[in-house]
C-alpha cells in the first residue's frame, strides 16, 4: 500500500508515521501528568517543551488545549466571523477540574515530516464524553469508505454533517477557521535547524505549504481546506490529509485528528495504532472486518 | 376544626399533652393499621392536621397532639421547658401511648419538622419510628452546618444564599426582641393571623384557631429555647430512617438551597416537589395526604411505585427543574421532538421517545440518558390509532399515566389544493390531526384517571394562522390541531391539565427535507425540498428554540406560545389585519 502514491514514497510514510506516533506521544504523556488546577496554557507549554525534547523541530500549529464547555466551541469560541481565526481558540486560563472533558491538539514537524493529531480525555468520568468518542468510529470509517468510493470532499462533508444530525451531535469542526474538516499537510525540507518561525501560533513553513496549496488548487480546481463548500466539490486529492471530525453534544466536545491518505485510486488511515482505536478494540467497538 | 375533640390526655414530665385520634384500630384478628403521627408547627396547634388526618383516616390509624405551649396542652412558663429534649419527650410519650407495639410513621410541619428531625437523629426512640415526612422545617443542626459550610465558602453564590434566607427568617430575629413579639401576639394575633394567612398563603377559609393569640405567645419561646445554640454550635444529625422531604415550591419561609446538603446526613431520602406554599397541610390537605399515604405504603410494603423511585435523593445539590417528571413525546427521533426530549431530560424528567424510525427513538433515548434520567424508546406510527392505544396500554400499565405528554409528530405536505389526493389528505391529517387526537384522548384520560395535573402540549404551526395558496392541506391539518387544543383547554380546566398549542415558524428540521410536493416530477421535488430547507437554513430558528418553547410553557401553563418572529407577525396579521392576511395568501411563495 506504501508506493501507491508517485508523490509519497514509502521512506515519506515512514516519516509522516513516526511524526504523528511522537505527537500520539506526547499527547498521551501530557494527559497522564495533567492534574486538577492546572490551566491550559500550563498543559500546552508542557505539550510543547515534550515535543522540543523529543527532536520536534517546527510545527503546523502549536499545541492546543481546550477544557470543559470550551471542548465543545460554543461561546465566544465558537464565533465563526473573520473566517473562524477567533482568539478564544487559543490556550487559556482555564482550569481542570475532575470529570471536566479536555481536548489537545498539537502538530509537531519531525525530520520535515508534520503530524496534526487530537486526542481527548478525562480525569475522572464523563458519559457523554465516552459516548461521542464511541461514536467518532463511524465517522472514521464513514470518510474512509467514502473517500475509497472517490466521492467528492464536500459531499463526504456533508455525509459527516448528516452523521452528525442522525447522532444527535453538532459538527463543531465547523467552528474551526474555514469550516474545516481536513486541510493538506505538505513535506517540508528537512534543513537541520532545531527552530523555526512562528507567528500567532502558527508554524510559517507549514502555512506557506497550505497557501502554496491554495495558489495551486485554484488554478486545478482542488482546495486543500476540505469542507461542505462549493470549492470541495472535486474527487479526493491525491496527498497527505489531516482529518479532524469534532463532535459536540451540549457542553461537551470531542474529536481525533490523523493523517489520511489518499493515492489515485485509494485511500488508508496512515496508521491503525492510535490510541482512539486501541480505545474502540478495548470497548469490543472496533469492527474487526472493516479493519483491514 | 373548634369542635376537634381531645380522646386523650399524655403526660410527659409535669406537662400534659392533648391528643387527637382519627380512623379505628383494626378488630381483633385483622392485621394492624399502621399509626401515623403528626406534629404541628408555629404559630398553629393539631387543628392544622384535620384536612389531612380525615383524608388518612380510612387506611390508617392518624394521630395528631397538641405541642406543650399550644392549642389545650399545657403552658410551661420557663422558656428552657421548650428545648428540644423536652420536645422529643413529649412526642416520645405520645408514640408509646398511642402505639405501644408497632413503629410509627412521623409527619412533621415547620416547628413540628424541626423536632421530630430532633426525634429521628437522636437515640431517644430508635426503634419506633418507621419514616419520616418531613414538611418546611430544617433540622436546627443541619441548618447550622449548611450555614457554617457556606460563610465559609468562598464562593458568591453560597454567600448570597445565606443572605436569601436569612431575608426569609427576618421573624427569627423578631421573636427574639425582648417583649414585642409576645405583646404582638396579645394584643392582635387573633385579627392578624388569618389576615396574613389570607395574604400571604392565599388561605382565605381557615377557621379561626381559638387558642391562636396564646399559642403565639407560648411558641415564641420554641425559638428563643433553641435557634441561637444550635445554629452557632450545630452537631452532626444523622439518620438511616427513610425520609419524605416535602417541599413546596411556594414557601416564603424556607429557601431551596437550605435542603441541599440533606443527603450527606440522611441516605435513605426521597424528595418531592409540589405546587403549594408554606401552609400546605391547610392549602393542600389531599395532597399531603396523599404523599403521605405514598412514602407510608412503601415503607410499609417494600414495593416502590415508578414516581417515587424518581423521587430518590442520593446526591447533594437540587434536584433539577423537571425531575420526577415523566414526559412522553412523539416524533422524538429529530427535529424539535429530539430536542424537546432533551431539554427534557437535561431538566431531570424522564422520557418516552416515540418515533416512527426506531433507530431514531433509540438515538434520542440514549442522548437523554446522557443526562442521567431514565427514558425509554418506543416505536410507533402516531396515524395509527390501534398503535397509539397499545403505547397508551404500555404506558397505563408501566406508569399510569406521563405528566407531559408532547404531541409532536408530524409530516409537510405542498402543492396546489387540486393536486393533493385523497390519500394525501387521508395521511396528512391522520397524522397530524389524527396523531394529536389520539395522543391527547389516550394520555390525558390516564392524567384524569389518576388525578394527576398534568400538561398536554400539542405542536402545530404558524401555519394555524397563516393562510397560504400552496398548503392546504398542511395549514389545515394545523388549525384544527389549535381549534382542537382551545376546545380541549376548555374541558380539561376542571381537571388542573393544561393544554398549550406550539406555533413554531420557519425552524429547521427534517421536515423540509421530507415534505411532500405534490404535482411535481421527482427532480422538481427534490429541489424544491433542497431550496425549502435552505430557505429555513437562512432563517436559522433552531429547534432548540421550539424545545426551549415548550418548557417555558410548560412550567407558566401558557395557553398558546408562537415561536420566532414571523410566526408572532402572522398571528398579528391574522388578528388585526385578516384582510392583508388573506391577500398575502394568494403570493405564490412556493419555493
Amino acid at each position: 500500500m506504501e508506493n501507491a502514491s508517485p508523490a509519497l514514497k514509502a521512506d515519506d510514510l515512514a516519516g509522516f508515521r513516526a511524526a504523528q506516533r511522537l505527537a500520539y506521544d506526547c499527547a498521551e504523556a501530557t494527559a497522564a501528568d495533567m492534574r486538577p488546577g492546572m490551566t491550559e496554557r500550563q498543559v500546552a507549554a508542557r505539550m510543547k517543551a515534550w515535543l522540543v525534547k523529543h527532536g520536534a523541530t517546527d510545527c503546523f500549529h502549536e499545541p492546543f488545549a481546550w477544557f470543559g464547555d470550551r471542548t465543545a466551541f460554543r461561546g465566544l469560541i465558537g464565533i465563526k466571523q473573520l473566517g473562524g481565526f477567533n482568539p478564544a481558540f487559543y490556550p487559556g486560563l482555564r482550569r481542570l477540574e475532575r470529570n471536566m472533558p479536555f481536548i489537545l491538539d498539537c502538530a509537531p514537524t519531525l525530520y520535515g515530516y508534520t503530524a496534526d493529531i487530537g486526542y481527548c480525555g478525562v480525569i475522572g468520568e464523563n458519559a457523554t464524553l465516552d459516548q461521542l468518542m464511541d461514536d467518532l468510529l463511524e465517522y472514521r470509517m464513514l470518510i474512509l469508505e467514502q473517500v475509497r468510493a472517490r466521492r467528492p470532499l464536500a459531499e463526504i462533508s456533508r455525509a459527516v454533517d448528516a452523521l452528525c444530525q442522525r447522532h444527535g451531535y453538532e459538527p463543531r469542526h465547523k467552528a474551526y477557521p474555514f469550516e474545516t474538516l481536513a486541510h493538506r499537510i505538505e513535506i517540508l525540507d528537512d534543513d537541520g535547524k532545531d527552530a523555526h518561525l512562528t507567528i500567532a501560533n502558527f508554524g510559517v513553513r507549514n502555512i506557506s505549504e497550505l497557501v502554496r496549496d491554495r495558489v495551486r488548487g485554484a488554478r486545478e480546481g482542488w482546495n486543500p481546506i476540505w469542507n461542505s463548500s462549493a470549492k470541495s466539490e472535486h474527487a479526493p486529492t491525491p496527498g497527505l490529509w489531516a482529518v479532524e471530525p469534532h463532535l459536540g453534544f451540549r457542553d461537551v466536545g470531542a474529536k481525533w485528528e490523523e493523517l489520511l491518505v489518499v493515492t489515485e485510486d485509494d485511500a488508508f488511515w496512515l496508521d491503525d495504532d492510535v490510541p482512539q482505536v486501541r480505545r474502540w478494540k478495548q470497548r469490543g467497538l472496533w469492527p474487526l472486518e472493516q479493519a483491514a | 376544626m373548634m369542635t376537634m375533640k381531645v380522646d386523650m390526655n399524655v403526660t410527659s414530665g409535669d406537662v400534659n399533652l392533648a391528643v387527637y385520634r382519627w380512623g379505628a384500630a383494626a378488630r381483633k384478628g385483622t392485621k394492624a393499621k399502621p399509626v401515623i403521627v403528626l406534629v404541628h408547627g408555629y404559630p398553629d396547634s393539631a387543628s392544622v392536621w384535620a384536612g389531612t388526618a380525615e383524608a388518612l383516616s380510612q387506611r390508617y390509624q392518624v394521630v395528631a397532639y397538641d405541642v406543650r405551649g399550644a392549642g389545650r396542652s399545657s403552658r410551661p412558663q420557663d422558656t428552657s421547658a421548650y428545648r428540644l429534649e423536652h420536645l422529643v419527650g413529649d412526642l416520645a410519650a405520645v408514640v408509646d401511648a398511642v402505639s405501644p407495639d408497632q413503629p410509627v410513621h412521623l409527619v412533621g410541619h415547620d416547628w413540628g419538622s424541626i423536632q421530630s428531625w430532633e426525634a429521628v437523629t437522636t437515640p431517644r426512640l430508635k426503634g419506633r419510628i418507621a419514616s419520616y415526612t418531613s414538611m418546611s422545617g430544617p433540622s436546627l443542626d443541619h441548618a447550622g452546618m449548611w450555614l457554617r459550610a457556606r460563610l465559609a465558602s468562598r464562593s458568591a453564590t453560597d454567600k448570597a444564599a445565606v443572605l436569601k434566607q436569612l431575608a426569609h427568617s427576618w421573624y427569627i430575629g423578631a421573636f427574639h426582641l425582648p417583649v414585642l413579639a409576645p405583646a404582638l401576639w396579645k394584643v392582635a394575633g387573633n385579627a392578624l393571623w388569618p389576615a396574613m394567612l389570607a395574604r400571604v398563603e392565599g388561605i382565605r377559609d381557615a377557621a379561626a384557631n381559638p387558642t391562636q393569640a396564646e399559642d403565639g405567645v407560648h411558641g415564641v419561646k420554641l425559638y428563643r429555647a433553641n435557634v441561637g445554640e444550635r445554629l452557632s454550635k450545630p452537631r452532626l444529625r444523622t439518620t438511616d430512617i427513610p425520609v419524605q422531604l416535602v417541599f413546596p415550591r411556594g414557601d416564603h419561609f424556607m429557601i431551596e438551597e437550605i435542603w441541599d446538603d440533606l443527603p450527606r446526613w440522611v441516605p435513605n431520602l426521597w424528595r418531592c416537589d409540589v405546587d403549594a406554599g408554606h401552609w400546605l397541610p391547610v392549602s393542600h390537605p389531599q395532597l399531603v395526604a396523599d404523599k403521605i399515604a405514598r412514602f407510608v405504603d412503601f415503607v410499609q410494603s417494600g414495593k416502590q411505585p415508578a414516581d417515587l423511585q424518581r423521587a430518590r435523593i442520593t446526591a447533594p445539590g437540587r434536584p433539577r427543574r423537571h425531575a420526577g417528571k415523566l414526559v412522553l413525546i412523539t416524533g422524538a427521533g429529530s427535529g424539535f421532538g429530539r430536542e424537546t426530549a432533551l431539554a427534557f431530560a437535561e431538566a431531570g424528567a424522564d422520557v418516552i421517545a416515540v418515533d416512527i424510525n426506531k433507530e431514531a427513538a433509540e438515538r434520542t433515548a440514549t442522548l437523554c440518558r446522557l443526562s442521567e434520567v431514565s427514558a425509554w424508546a418506543r416505536v410507533v406510527d402516531v396515524g395509527n390509532a390501534r398503535a397509539m392505544r397499545s403505547l397508551a396500554s404500555w404506558v397505563g400499565k408501566e406508569f399510569g399515566a406521563v405528566d407531559v405528554v408532547v404531541n409532536n409528530a408530524g409530516i409537510g405536505l405542498a402543492g396546489s389544493f387540486f393536486d393533493t389526493s385523497d390519500a394525501d389528505w387521508d395521511k396528512v391529517l391522520k397524522i397530524n390531526l389524527g396523531g394529536v387526537i389520539q395522543g391527547s384522548r389516550l394520555f390525558g384520560a390516564q392524567m384524569i384517571e389518576s388525578g394527576r395535573k398534568g400538561h398536554i402540549v400539542n405542536v402545530a404551526s404558524m401555519g394555524a394562522y397563516t393562510p397560504t395558496r400552496f398548503m392546504s392541506a398542511y395549514n389545515t391539518s394545523k388549525a384544527a390541531v389549535r381549534m382542537l387544543s382551545d376546545c380541549l383547554r376548555a374541558e380539561l380546566a376542571e381537571h388542573d391539565i393544561h393544554v398549550a398549542t406550539i406555533c413554531p415558524g420557519l425552524s429547521i428540521t427534517n421536515i423540509t427535507q421530507s415534505t411532500r410536493f405534490v404535482g411535481v416530477s421527482e427532480a422538481e421535488q427534490q429541489r424544491k425540498q433542497s431550496d425549502a430547507t435552505r430557505l429555513y437554513q437562512r432563517r436559522n430558528l433552531k429547534p432548540q428554540a421550539i424545545a426551549r418553547s415548550i418548557l417555558k410553557a410548560v412550567e407558566q401553563r401558557s395557553a398558546e406560545v408562537p415561536v420566532g418572529v414571523e410566526a408572532h407577525g402572522s398571528r398579528l396579521l391574522s388578528r388585526l389585519v385578516p384582510g392583508l392576511s388573506r391577500r398575502l395568501a394568494q403570493l405564490d411563495l412556493e419555493p
